[in-house]
């Protein structure tokens, strides 16, 4: 249900994402996702990868500021409907997202998102029996 | 027109005599009744009695803002607090305000200071002023306010700020002179040539500018700007506030008002005064203040002194308009800031690194700050509202503490430069 995520602060500068992407591949760990939120002066780059533990001692060794939270992640059907089915039940019981970000890996379609109570979201998700998606659907 | 002619025309010979005979009643004065100068004196080996001309003065120990710091609030008040009418203060270094206190006598001495100072930018009784300083705390808009008042011009008290109320003001109440700092005067005259109000239906033929330093050709721009003739007066709150100096029409120095405040020029590093004519750091002793006595208060302006007679007939001694400054203070509209007090609130908030470096810049005429500070790994979470939440609360901070806005930007940890020296901290883009 929850999987780890990195966090990596970016200034806004030309090459910068590049640089976080040479160290990645140089280490041969996959991306499952990438999301940028992004602001004037920095953005903070969300990664699901293969390897996080890897991917952030790697990172730090480059200088990069990376660190590791959980989020909440759920399997979709791929079907037209399906996230709003999900979405429903969590502002039915007044939970709020804070962000959200969905994407197709393999035959699978994911939705990966943070709210504002994370106990009573997890609730949620076990009454509706919603299926979570784990670190190992998304190895290479 | 000269405001005081027994005073600022006197002879050398006499002045030096008023002077001498001040600084031994002055002497004498705070030796009894302010311990720290008790303490300064004792340890120097100096008796009141040591004191017996104005040549003596070399004799005295120096202070600093830092002895200000140190005897927070009251502590160098000369008088009870019940002699004391008027406080005013300016941000301080580690939270504490220099705070300094006025008698009623000392309230009359400033305003005749700034009358005269008035006087000699050609302002008088015909004269409507506006007076865009910054009223409260700060020295600059009541101390400005009582002297206009006492050579009988016609005074708006506006404060500063409001842009447009300024010129629509200046206009309707045909103002003829103007009071601020140079850097919003310069801003004024931007935003008026942007407004379309055209420049010949203003009346406005003088300004009166300070609290900051500004260079000949700042003077010069804000002369052609506004097609008046510029002044420039000098002080700071620790002294009395301004009206300390003044420039003539003549613009060859500012006339100090030295029979209340004695100025000396001393060599930076070996703190030894220096003869006429050579830079260094402009220190004061306040002859006549009783509120708060200032004796060799070391201002770390960098200017000299000429003690030619001036063209316009006055024989007080010229200080040359403020070059630099000695240590890194920063002036910023008008506010004094050490970036010290930065580092301050930043390991008091101790959310960020405390590696910082503080952008000066000058837009439309205006003093920005841009704080640009490390993150702390630590600190960072997986959404952005947190980081502008963080950034927030430094900006929230910084304006509490230094009473200025400060555009805070996060970046990345390790980003700024590490220096092997004395740190730098401060780049300052304003010409």
């Amino acid at each position: 249900m929850t999987i780890r995520q990195l966090s990596i602060f970016m200034e806004n500068k030309p090459g910068i994402l590049n640089e976080m992407l040479a160290v990645l591949a140089d280490n041969n760990i996959n991306i499952a996702s990438l999301t940028v939120a992004d602001t004037d002066e920095y953005g903070i780059v969300r990664l699901l990868v293969s390897d996080p533990e890897m991917a952030q001692e790697k990172l730090r060794e480059k200088q990069f500021t990376v660190r590791i939270h959980d989020v909440l992640s759920l399997e979709m059907d791929p079907q037209p409907g399906s996230m709003y089915k999900i979405m429903r039940q969590f502002a039915e019981a007044g939970i709020s997202m804070e962000y959200v970000y969905a994407f197709s890996y393999g035959s699978k379609s994911i939705v990966v998102f943070r709210t504002n109570n994370r106990e009573k979201a997890i609730e949620v998700i076990k009454e509706n029996k919603f299926k979570s998606v784990t670190e190992e659907d998304l190895r290479y | 027109m000269i405001w005081n002619k027994d005073i600022e025309c006197m002879s050398r010979d006499n002045m030096r005599k008023l002077q001498s005979e001040r600084l031994r009643e002055l002497v004498q004065r705070v030796y009894n009744n302010v311990f720290f100068y008790r303490k300064r004196m004792d340890e120097a080996g100096v008796k009141p009695s040591h004191i017996k001309s104005i040549d003596d003065i070399v004799k005295l120990p120096f202070m600093y803002k830092q002895d200000l710091r140190d005897n927070y609030p009251f502590g160098l008040f000369a008088v009870p607090m019940k002699e004391i009418v008027r406080v005013h203060a300016s941000s301080g270094t580690t939270g504490k305000p220099t705070t300094v206190g006025y008698t009623r006598n000392d309230l009359k001495i400033w305003k005749e200071a700034v009358a005269r100072c008035f006087t000699m930018s050609g302002i008088g009784v015909e004269d409507t002023i506006q007076v865009a300083y910054g009223y409260g705390l700060f020295t600059g808009g009541l101390g400005v306010h009582y002297g206009a008042e006492e050579v009988g011009a016609s005074v708006i008290p506006i404060s500063g700020g409001n842009t447009r109320r300024q010129l629509q003001l200046m206009t309707d109440y045909n103002v003829t002179a103007l009071a601020c700092t140079p850097s919003y005067a310069l801003h004024l005259a931007d935003a008026m040539a942007e407004s379309g109000i055209d420049l010949d239906k203003l009346k406005l033929k003088k300004g009166f500018f300070g609290a900051e330093p500004w260079t000949e050709n700042m003077r010069l721009e804000l002369e052609r700007k506004w097609g008046i003739q510029a002044y420039d007066i000098y002080g700071l709150s620790e002294v009395m506030g301004p009206g300390v100096s003044n420039d003539c029409m003549f613009h060859s120095g500012l006339h100090v008002n030295e029979d209340h405040f004695f100025p000396e020029i001393i060599d930076p590093v070996t703190k030894e005064p220096l003869p006429e004519g050579e830079e260094g750091e402009l220190v004061f002793t306040t002859l006549t203040k009783e509120g708060i006595p200032m004796i060799r208060y070391n201002t770390r302006d960098l200017s000299m002194l000429n003690y030619e007679k001036c063209e316009c007939g006055r024989t007080l001694v010229r200080m040359k308009k403020i070059t630099g400054r000695s240590d890194d203070m920063l002036i910023i509209r008008g506010v004094n800031l050490f970036p010290s007090q930065i580092e301050h609130v930043l390991l008091e908030l101790c959310e960020t690194s405390a590696h910082y470096m503080l952008y000066v810049d000058r837009q439309n005429n205006l003093d920005t700050l841009e704080l640009q500070v490390e993150m702390d790994e630590t600190k960072l979470t997986d959404t952005i509202k947190d980081l502008q939440n963080l950034s927030k609360r430094i900006q929230h901070a910084l304006n509490s503490a230094i009473g200025l806005s400060v555009k805070v930007t996060l970046v990345e940890p390790k980003s700024i430069p590490r220096s092997e020296g004395k740190a730098i901290r401060v780049v300052d883009r304003r010409k």
